[in-house]
């Protein structure tokens, strides 16, 4: 069946679509060549229309262990080609039948580097997937459904559940979920942590309560203006607990400190992004998913220092609490897709808590 | 200015001469870094042995020197330079070997120079088997269990312990020279001899053999400052177990998961940081198809033919940022060329697929062992680049230039099912068109195919999509969808007409009605995420939006020449380059379509515009309809452009330059008959027949020897030197199919001296930059011969003569550009035997040593311009006071079963240049530069045919002179006593147990002489002892000729032994005072 993305500006984009879903969401690019399983099961996701800017998608089938959530929060996924054919040893079932099982709609055979073009030049917008044939009124209605906001809601945790590490001495962190990769509590668990994933909603009160070494806050979707209670409840953590933040969370603690965030023209997806450290004067390689960043300008006389910048557009890619034992970055150091550079992150972070001990 | 602040002087070393392994991938890499180098205000000095390149040039270093790439040579010119720094990564394996050297022996120790960019402990500690396998141990990467052996026994004994087959690796060669799998003692014994002698350091490395896993490499880059990033990873199509030059690659990897694909990207992230190298590295992977295992297969501490593949893919300059790099910058602080904002450290996203084919010589070499394995094979390949695999892979398909222009040989179609599914697990060139041909039959299954390859499903079932279409345009009517399906999985209109039997014509008119057009993309380094300005561009049917804006500027298409092969090498890119810069030059806006990877023409800010696409008549018909420029410039290209003009033309195209009906008139046998007629200029007797009979009488008349060949030849393919019936009617029958449509040419065979002139005429006037002689007599394809600037034995009234003839068929043949003719000078009287109204494999070489601009020239002619009006008079250029050679260089090595005795069928892959004011010492710099081993002393075997017996008497006594024991079988040695020389007896080939072939093993013998002899048993066994030398690494000359010439080389050596070196600056600046 023939179908199209029609963007908000009234630009289309043709295909066909794999399954009857109707999609309404931001219409986002990523450039990344591998990993779009870990693409499209990263809850940060959530509510947006995710085309991929690498045409061959679905070569090596879909594996359970590369989920990165209980399952995919996308709007809808546009791709070039879909690979019918997947061949890979951890290869359990196709992309296709993954797509249609989690009811996300899916438009393929699309030029999407037309997209992508597109919306570097106008910047991200809403869009709809409908089949050809679609009647206007009803594709204007789908057009106008206003683009979910409870995001974070939507995809955090229902209830906390614990991590073990049997490794003694162990750190015990609260790992804040805001729509969290799986990766991030698997390379914690990996690198040595102890963790509790709890709703994004809980208390500083009740964080607190449970005595942890450090708080992490995770990634997630969404704009993070449009949660200030949570970045309220991040603020009353500030000086009892180390905290270590990614994209979403490290965002919060901007905010919770009072800086500002600020929407990006395209945001930052994929798995390329050269990240440089401004302390070594060294260059890594990141994987990024975010459409918002901490205004530079913004940090001005508070207590937290650029770390990491972006080396193609300068944007604050990790802060530092110039005394407390607070550090985030915007970018993601647990990959998956992507990189694997940038993992020592969580070791400071192992570090920072062994050393308050 | 430099990061690195006590820099003012680099040298670059090249890779020297285009051999199997090392092709013109350095000169796009080295051409980059001189240029690179400059652009920061560095004095850049150049040595390369290889006149053929854009890296010669004059204007891309500020000294040039064409001269040896030997250590001695270099110490040389070091000493007199005294450049601050070395960069020697950009050479090839060459390059660095000499790097090496040069360490060792103290030389930049004593002339204090930098070894710039990989220290030198890093190239030690990744070429070196036993320190490279202690790095790696130490990382904890998984390497092939192996083992160094320096002799046969122990190669043996690790053998038995690991178990068959096992991988052999000889230490320090490049293209993987003497390696191979081996499945038994036997052939492990055989392979490790061999390796023995190929390696520099005469050792072996014995290694488990993982065949049949996944192969995938990742080019990587590391600054001074350890920041890392990977440019590109790509997989082999073929499974591990052929060489990755003989592989169909893919970019960037399909089948790896992003687990797998980060995995390996991490180790070699490892790597480089461990090694330590500064610039560019490529790290080669074996992984488990069923499992996370895998094994580091080898690291190049250097710019590589896969990273001039990587750097093409994805558009990243990796030699460009290699070089700034290595003079102290840090890639943060490099620009991207590409998108002119953003930096050199990112790693660039494609959103295309890239599919490398390897263009073997096998067309060539037709009795050359065509299976594949761990020596490669490859003289150059193509890339080809779409929105999806099959498309790529059919488009890479019709670049090759091999007569197929989908995965269907015609052949096959005869064969039995049996034959193809027998030919499904012979790993070699037309195993791929063997799988299409069982998919397209459904004989086999994509899983038994893969049973039997071991090539990936995912391949495998891409193939499949392609017959599929086909098989349904045989059967189905060709609705809209159905032809979009074919142009989707990139069948050719021509492959379309031939499966629904219409016409090409037909079928691009009905597709241009269905309104199916191709879509023209960007190259961009990051998959459109930020604006880019590089004018590079593939075409795709799978898309919705053509991004190409044409310009309304004067443009002009200049078509290149398509992969490397024997007898169109890198010398028509240069050509080609050189039209593109006249073009933009003028103002005109320059577009290069072209589908090699290593070349510079193929480099994004070469052109205008780069298309990066087959050289077919359809594939460059869309881009006209596109570009609609003036016109398009097919004169340097070589053969592959000129075969476009007749097509080009008839679908209303103006070709500028030599008209197409003209180009016919040259190459047509019975037309340039007319025109020798009309401008009474003699060629040596001849006819053209189309049976056997005609040619046998023809022959009888002419008289034996005669010359045979196919009309319609380029590189003297399938050309011989027959003496008699019985070898004609040999030849007729084997190696060409005589047909009325293709003729065979019968020309008396005349042994005299080869002339090869170029010139650049307007069809009035011709300039004649200068007239090159050549060493061995006619016979031997000129490609193959020694050539001589200016001549220097032809009496005045012969070069007169030339000269005359050189102006009367240009202005016959209304030539506009260039045009080369060879000529046959015998008993006093010049013969034509061809002309090409083209560029020529000399126009580099001649164009360096006589400073004529003459691509130059010759493409402001093409457009309409005069010699006159360009300020220079007809006629042949004074010659220059200095004299320069041209020496042939073959990769004998790497190809097994080939003859390298030298006749009409051209077999060298490069050339290397000598120039000096004494002719002895440029002759003696080709000689070295080519790389033929001339022993100082020692003993030379002579082995001749009896018509060559009096004058093997005059070299004896010479070579006897100079001190050189002398060998021969038996019946020749009594001959040579009879001189009163001193010959030892050796016997012939399996003659006795001291045999010849047992002498050149033992290294007894230092040089062989050795001229084809007739009967079928003495014909076998002097291939056989031609092998021997090629295997063992001893020079073998096969003309008397060449002979002569390396006798004055020694001659002179013993008397004279100084060598200098200037700089092609010096010599073409006009210092004559230096003569």
């Amino acid at each position: 069946m023939k179908g199209k993305l029609i963007l908000e500006d009234g630009t289309v984009f043709y295909g066909d679509l794999l399954n009857d879903f109707k999609a309404t969401g931001e219409v986002v690019f990523n450039t990344g060549m591998v990993g779009y399983q870990e693409s499209l099961t990263d809850p940060s996701y959530c509510a947006q229309i995710l085309t991929l800017t690498y045409p061959l998608v679905g070569n090596y089938g879909i594996a359970e262990l590369f989920m990165q959530s209980r399952k995919s929060f996308v709007a809808g996924f546009v791709i070039g080609d879909l690979c019918t054919d997947g061949s890979n040893w951890h290869y359990e079932k196709s992309l296709a039948a993954f797509l249609t099982e989690q009811k996300v709609p899916c438009l393929y055979n699309v030029d999407t580097r037309a997209i992508t073009r597109h919306i570097r030049a106008a910047g991200t917008m809403k869009g709809i997937i409908v089949s050809e044939k679609a009647a206007k009124d009803a594709a204007d209605a789908l057009m106008a459904t206003p683009i979910r906001r409870e995001v974070v809601e939507a995809v955090t945790t229902p209830k906390a559940y614990d991590m073990e590490c049997e490794r003694r001495g162990a750190p015990f962190v609260v790992a804040m979920d805001f729509g969290v990769k799986q990766n991030i509590l698997d390379s914690m668990h990996r690198k040595g942590f102890r963790l509790k994933v709890v709703p994004a909603h809980t208390t500083a009160e009740e964080v607190l309560a449970m005595n942890p070494d450090g708080v992490f806050l995770s990634n997630g979707p969404g704009d993070p203006a449009d949660v200030p209670e949570i970045a309220a409840e991040i603020k009353k953590l500030f000086g009892k607990k180390p905290i270590f933040g990614i994209c979403l969370g490290h965002q919060l603690i901007a905010i919770a400190m009072g800086a500002k965030t600020y929407k990006l023209k395209f945001g930052h997806r994929g798995t390329n992004q050269p990240v440089k450290d401004l302390r070594t004067g060294k260059v890594q390689i990141s994987a990024q998913n975010h459409g918002f960043a901490v205004d530079a300008a913004s940090l001005e006389g508070l207590p937290l220092a650029v770390t990491h910048v972006n080396v193609n557009d300068g944007t604050v890619e990790g802060m530092r609490h110039k005394e407390l034992p607070i550090f985030s970055v915007q970018y993601h150091p647990e990959a998956a897709p992507g990189p694997d550079d940038n993992m020592y992150l969580f070791e400071e972070f192992r570090a920072m808590l062994e050393k308050g001990e | 200015m430099p990061k690195k602040e006590n820099l003012s002087k680099v040298m670059v070393i090249g890779s020297g001469p285009i051999i199997i392994g090392q092709a013109a991938e350095f000169d796009y890499a080295g051409s980059q870094a001189c240029r690179a180098l400059k652009e920061e205000g560095l004095e850049v000095v150049l040595v390369n042995s290889n006149p053929a390149t854009i890296m010669t040039d004059t204007h891309i270093a500020d000294r040039v020197y064409i001269e040896p790439l030997t250590a001695e040579f270099l110490a040389n010119i070091i000493a007199k330079e005294r450049p601050d720094g070395l960069l020697a990564t950009l050479g090839g394996q060459a390059g660095l070997n000499l790097a090496v050297q040069l360490a060792e022996k103290g030389v930049l120790e004593k002339y204090e120079v930098e070894l710039l960019g990989t220290p030198l402990g890093a190239i030690e500690q990744a070429e070196d088997r036993e320190r490279f396998k202690e790095t790696m141990q130490k990382l904890g990467e998984p390497i092939p269990e192996s083992m160094i052996v320096e002799d046969v026994p122990a190669a043996v004994a690790f053998a038995k312990e690991i178990g068959y087959p096992v991988i052999v690796r000889p230490a320090y060669t490049m293209g993987g020279t003497g390696g191979g799998i081996a499945e038994n003692e036997e052939e492990l014994i055989e392979t490790v001899i061999k390796g023995l002698t190929y390696s520099m350091i005469g050792q072996v490395l014995i290694e488990r053999s993982v065949a049949g896993w996944k192969e995938i490499e990742y080019e990587v880059m590391r600054d001074g400052n350890d920041t890392c990033i990977t440019v590109c990873n790509m997989e082999n199509f073929d499974p591990v177990g052929v060489h990755t030059g003989d592989s169909i690659v893919v970019a960037p990897s399909q089948t790896l998961t992003d687990h797998e694909y980060q995995m390996l990207r991490s180790a070699s992230l490892r790597i480089i940081r461990e090694l330590g190298i500064e610039g560019g590295c490529n790290a080669q992977y074996a992984l488990d198809p069923n499992s996370n295992r895998y094994y580091v297969i080898e690291v190049n501490p250097r710019v590589s033919r896969s990273s001039a593949l990587a750097s093409k893919a994805t558009g990243y300059p990796i030699a460009k940022v290699s070089a700034k790099i290595a003079i102290g910058y840090t890639l943060d602080e490099i620009t991207n060329a590409v998108t002119q904002k953003t930096k050199a450290c990112f790693e660039p996203a494609l959103d295309y697929c890239v599919v490398k084919f390897p263009r073997w010589p096998f067309d060539k070499f037709v009795y050359a062992d065509h299976t594949l394995g761990t020596q490669m094979k490859a003289t150059g390949e193509v890339m080809s680049m779409d929105r999806n695999f099959e498309g790529a892979l059919l488009k890479a398909v019709r670049s090759l230039e091999i007569g197929v222009h989908r995965l269907h040989m015609e052949k096959m179609e005869e064969w039995d099912d049996a034959r193809v599914k027998k030919a499904l697990s012979r790993i070699n060139d037309e195993r791929i068109f063997a799988i299409a041909e069982a998919l397209r039959r459904g004989i086999a299954t994509v899983d038994a195919i893969h049973d039997i390859t071991k090539i990936d499903k995912w391949f495998l079932h891409k193939i499949q999509h392609i017959t599929d279409v086909e098989n349904r345009l045989t059967k189905e009517a060709l609705t809209p969808k159905l032809m979009f399906a074919a142009k989707d999985v990139g069948l050719a209109d021509r492959s379309i007409a031939e499966l629904t039997k219409r016409t090409t014509d037909e079928i691009r008119t009905l597709r241009k009605s269905m309104d199916i057009l191709p879509c023209y993309k960007m190259v961009d380094t990051c998959a459109a995420e930020f604006e880019a300005a590089t004018p590079y561009y593939y075409s795709t049917f799978h898309a919705q939006e053509d991004e190409v804006r044409p310009s309304n500027a004067r443009k002009v298409i200049v078509l290149g020449s398509g992969p490397i092969r024997i007898g169109q090498g890198v010398e028509f890119d240069y050509c080609s380059v050189h039209s593109v810069w006249a073009l933009r030059e003028m103002g005109i806006e320059a577009i290069i379509i072209n589908n090699n990877p290593e070349t510079v023409s193929t480099d994004f800010d070469i052109s205008d515009r780069l298309y990066f696409e087959p050289l077919t008549t359809e594939d460059v018909l869309n881009i006209i309809d596109k570009e609609k420029p003036d016109g398009v410039i097919v004169q340097f290209g070589g053969q592959t452009a000129i075969n476009l003009a007749a097509s080009l033309q008839k679908a209303g195209v103006k070709v500028f330059g030599t008209s197409v009906d003209d180009i016919d008139r040259a190459e047509d046998r019975e037309r340039f008959d007319e025109v020798l007629t009309q401008t009474k200029i003699p060629r040596p007797e001849g006819i053209s027949v189309t049976n056997l009979r005609d040619a046998i009488t023809g022959a009888a008349r002419i008289g034996y020897p005669v010359m045979v060949r196919p009309s319609y030849v380029l590189g003297g393919r399938a050309m011989e030197i027959v003496y008699n019936e019985a070898e004609l009617r040999d030849y007729m029958s084997r190696a060409v199919k005589v047909t009325p449509d293709h003729p065979v040419l019968v020309d008396r065979y005349m042994q005299g001296t080869e002339v090869e002139v170029d010139g650049i005429s307007d069809g009035t006037d011709v300039v004649i930059p200068g007239i090159m002689e050549h060493v061995e007599r006619a016979g031997v394809h000129s490609g193959d011969s020694i050539a001589v600037y200016p001549p220097q034995t032809l009496h005045a009234k012969i070069l007169y003569t030339i000269v005359d003839y050189t102006k009367r068929l240009a202005a016959a043949l209304h030539v506009k550009g260039l045009l080369n003719i060879q000529f046959v000078v015998a008993g006093g009287e010049v013969y034509i035997i061809e002309v090409n109204p083209r560029s020529s494999r000399t126009v580099p070489f001649l164009s360096k040593v006589t400073n004529v601009k003459m691509v130059n020239l010759a493409t402001r002619i093409a457009l309409g311009s005069t010699l006159k009006a360009l300020g220079w008079h007809s006629g042949l250029v004074p010659p220059k006071p200095y004299v320069a050679v041209k020496a042939p260089v073959f990769s004998f090595a790497k190809m097994t079963d080939v003859d390298i005795a030298l006749g009409p069928e051209m077999k060298s892959t490069g050339e290397a240049m000598g120039i000096d004011y004494h002719y002895a010492r440029a002759l003696y710099k080709a000689i070295i530069g080519s790389g033929i081993h001339v022993p100082m002393k020692g003993c030379i075997l002579f082995t001749v045919a009896d018509k060559d017996k009096d004058e093997m008497k005059q070299l004896v006594k010479a070579f006897s002179e100079l001190g050189f024991a002398i060998a021969a079988t038996e019946g020749t040695a009594k001959a040579i006593w009879g001189m009163g020389i001193d010959a030892e007896v050796v016997g012939k080939v399996h003659e006795r147990s001291a045999d010849i072939i047992e002498w050149i093993k033992s290294g007894r013998i230092n040089m062989v002489i050795n001229t084809l002899t007739q009967g079928k048993s003495s014909a076998k066994d002097g291939f056989k002892i031609r092998r021997a030398t090629v295997e063992h690494g001893i020079a073998c000359l096969t003309s008397l000729d060449t002979a002569w010439e390396v006798l004055r080389v020694l001659s002179f050596m013993r008397d004279r032994r100084l060598v200098y070196s200037l700089a092609i600056q010096d010599y073409v600046g006009g210092g004559d005072d230096l003569a």
